[in-house]
């Protein structure tokens, strides 16, 4: 053999040798796919750990929330084998159920003793249930999340500010209690000069093209009275999403965006909100809990310029919040699911949900939510027990795509564009949820 | 080509003749030229009824299902013209297809005018005018992707460029100027922004209409002394119209289907204000899943853009004949 021919088969054996091992090392990776977002990154620290126990390797596929819903859904729909594991969206439980996207768990968790009593109730339904309040689990609880508040604990706390909103108000500035006192706030913050810079009232969500103007107003119109239907004879909608007391939650939500947002946040969502915040543009902020770490941390309004609350009350005293969060789930469809299952069943133990906690992650494990340190281990925790206690969640039916498309359009067209009443929007909204049900046969 | 050139190419082909495997050599001599013309054809043929024809086809048999893409275990039943008939009577769609309608007509509109009276301009042949060509093309060599980014960054009502120079000339606050979030200004800021990117399109199309008048029809309007106002109407407007006639369709035909720049810079809000007739096909068909629906739309408009293609070309080709 001469020396050309040597350095070739050399070369090649190498190579060889090389994919060989790496497609050894790949097979015993599990891919788990999620949202790019700041958890995401603590959960990649949290899963070294994982590595570290198991020696199965963590490989994660990260997708921006704009894209997030599309790029999964559209995995799961084509049986794609790309995500192992998967942190899906609340409202995809329905449609991931039926459609046989999720390996059903409750033969896992009876087996590995897993006990959904140990999690959050909310959650548990939230995130795990389908049909909804059934025992059938297609996820485990993995990350709480519930829409909030924060506001600049700082310009609260200036007696100058103090002092010209009791003139103004004939009350001391403090965190509102009612969505009636959080919209004198942001007025009387709209527009004003605060350290040489014109301020804004309350940044919110008015995103038009994923979910962000939903979650805004839902957030806001179930502490109206807003149903999604007759509890007594389901997917009956007329007189419950369009009620009276509806109507004057949405009218609230536009007179809010009107009155006393920064300029041109007419398509705002979670991470416009964060920097509206951050820059010191606004002195109330609608955002999900996820965002209270992050926000925590900042050193320019971080620290003890941020304070946070739970959503106020409603007119008629009722108080709720939007639900966020996510459960996580094994693909149905992965060929590595004792491996994935094995993922579940390390995530679910106590000591690493506080870690996970201690990290940046909501965890929902009572154990470490209820734990009686909890509530002072962060600024923020309390306030995401008192919201996380107050939930709701928008429609989890395998149609949640189109309901939601639905409440997009009728919401941004009202709230944004100012077309129309309030009371056209939801009675559009009725006969548009109606389509949907009876496409589905539901009625 | 000289007798150099024609003995390598010669010698090459032979050598290339030679290279050929026997057998090969002759299966290719016995195939007539019919069967070598459709043997060089076929792949383009199949390439197209793969990425054209078939999908059409396969459109247009979803277009009368009830199928959803997201629901893959759900049984597909037939509904007949039912979404035709849903498309057709829905007031979302009516609305949808004036927004588009808009943003045509204008962006034509706007893009025909200021591309002739550049083009008109650029064809004096004034000192530089390469160079300056050159730069007008700049904006229709970028990606939308780019341009829609950056002009959502110059509309910011508080460090956007465009509106600091608006509020400079008008005295309105900047924070008053929301060129993407007022329902009247949001429209016109998609329009701006597509006629600022393909006005230069327009030009170079015009500029070559232009540049094929011959200089003898303009010596001869001289001679018959007809005045720069009359050669322009009697001469240059006439012979360029077919030129202008043939922007005004690709322009046409390219708005009618807008996507990228609208989701972009507005994403079809506020509101459903500049939901043109792409955004809606695309929340049905990747948003909402109706598979079936979202086909029907499809089909509807590219039926509406071909017939209004056609009935343009042959307007077109009269003038072209006249």
């Amino acid at each position: 053999m001469n020396r050309i021919t040597k350095t070739a088969f050399g070369l090649a054996s190498g190579l060889l040798a090389t994919t060989a091992l790496s497609n050894v090392a790949a097979a015993e990776d599990l891919t788990l796919c999620w949202a790019a977002w700041d958890p995401a990154n603590a959960l990649v620290e949290l899963s070294k750990d994982f590595t570290k126990e198991t020696g199965i390797g963590m490989k994660f596929e990260f997708v921006p929330w704009t894209n997030y819903a599309d790029r999964f859904l559209n995995e799961l729909n084509s049986k794609g084998k790309l995500c192992d594991l998967i942190i899906g969206d609340s409202q995809w439980i329905g449609g991931s159920a039926e459609n046989g996207h999720y390996v059903k768990l409750n033969d896992f968790f009876d087996k590995e003793g897993i006990k959904m009593s140990d999690f959050v109730d909310a959650t548990v339904v939230g995130y795990s249930q389908w049909p909804k309040n059934t025992p059938n689990y297609w996820s485990l609880p993995a990350f709480g999340d519930v829409v909030g508040w924060t506001y600049r604990k700082d310009w609260f706390a200036n007696p100058d500010i103090q002092k010209a909103f009791k003139e103004k108000y004939g009350r001391g500035l403090a965190v509102p209690a009612t969505f009636a006192e959080l919209k004198d706030i942001a007025e009387f913050f709209q527009k004003r000069e605060i350290d040489g810079k014109t301020v804004y009232g309350a940044s919110i969500y008015t995103e038009r093209g994923s979910e962000g103007v939903t979650m805004g107003v839902m957030d806001v119109l179930y502490s109206f009275g807003f149903k999604y239907e007759n509890p007594d004879k389901p997917y009956e909608m007329d007189g419950f999403v369009n009620s009276d007391k509806s109507v004057a939650g949405l009218e609230f939500y536009k007179a809010l965006y009107d009155c006393c947002t920064p300029p041109g946040a007419s398509n705002s969502y979670m991470g416009e909100g964060i920097d509206a915040f951050k820059s010191g543009q606004v002195a109330l902020h609608m955002n999900f809990a996820f965002t209270w770490p992050g926000l925590q941390k900042d050193e320019s309004v971080g620290g003890d310029k941020v304070g946070f609350f739970a959503n106020p009350k409603g007119p008629d005293g009722e108080q709720f919040a939007q639900l966020g969060g996510q459960g996580i789930s094994v693909v149905a469809y992965s060929d590595k699911q004792d491996a994935a299952l094995k993922y579940i069943k390390w995530f679910a133990t106590a000591d690493v949900q506080k870690k996970w906690w201690s990290l940046g992650g909501f965890s929902c494990l009572k154990a470490v939510v209820e734990d009686p340190g909890f509530a002072a281990s962060q600024p923020y925790a309390q306030t995401f027990l008192d919201s996380m206690a107050i939930v709701k969640d928008f429609w989890a039916e395998p149609s949640y795509a189109s309901l939601l498309q639905a409440s997009q359009k009728r919401f941004h067209d009202y709230v944004v564009a100012g077309q129309g009443t309030a009371k056209e929007a939801l009675d559009g909204l009725v006969k548009d949820w109606t389509e949907v049900f009876e496409d589905d046969g539901k009625m | 080509m000289t007798d150099a050139n024609a003995t390598i190419l010669e010698r090459a082909a032979e050598t290339a003749a030679r290279a050929t495997p026997a057998p090969v050599a002759k299966r290719v001599r016995a195939l007539s030229d019919r069967a070598v013309a459709w043997l060089f054809i076929a792949p383009t043929m199949v390439l197209l009824l793969a990425i054209n024809i078939f999908p059409l086809i396969w459109a247009i048999q979803l277009s009368f299902t009830n199928y959803r893409a997201n629901r893959p275990n759900e049984p597909v039943r037939n509904v007949g013209l039912q979404n035709y008939e849903r498309i057709l009577t829905d007031s979302d769609t009516w609305l949808a297809m004036q927004a588009t309608a808009h943003f045509v007509f204008w962006t034509i509109v706007l893009q025909t005018l200021i591309g002739f009276s550049l083009a008109y301009l650029i064809d004096r042949k004034f000192r530089g005018h390469a160079f300056w060509t050159t730069v007008i093309l700049v904006p229709m060599m970028l990606s939308p992707a780019v341009v829609g980014n950056f002009w959502r960054f110059l509309y910011e009502p508080q460090i956007g460029l465009f509106t600091y120079i608006v509020s400079f000339f008008s005295g309105i606050p900047p924070s008053d100027i929301a060129m993407l979030s007022s329902v009247k200004l949001a429209p016109w800021a998609i329009i701006i922004v597509d006629t600022w990117m393909w006005t230069p399109y327009v030009m170079l199309i015009c500029l070559a209409g232009l540049r094929s008048i011959p200089d003898y029809i303009y010596e001869a309007a001289e001679v018959d002394r007809a005045s720069p106002w009359r050669q322009f109407w009697s001469i240059t407007l006439p012979m360029a119209l077919p030129f202008i006639m043939l922007a005004v369709l690709f322009r046409g035909i390219e708005n009618f289907k807008m996507f990228d720049m609208v989701n972009l810079l507005t994403g079809g809000g506020p509101g459903s204000t500049t939901e043109v007739a792409s955004i809606t096909l695309k929340r049905e068909a990747f948003e909402k899943w109706r598979t079936g629906f979202s086909s029907a739309f499809a089909i509807i408009l590219f039926v509406a853009v071909f017939g209004l293609a056609n009935i343009y070309v042959k307007v077109l080709n009269k003038v072209k004949s006249r």
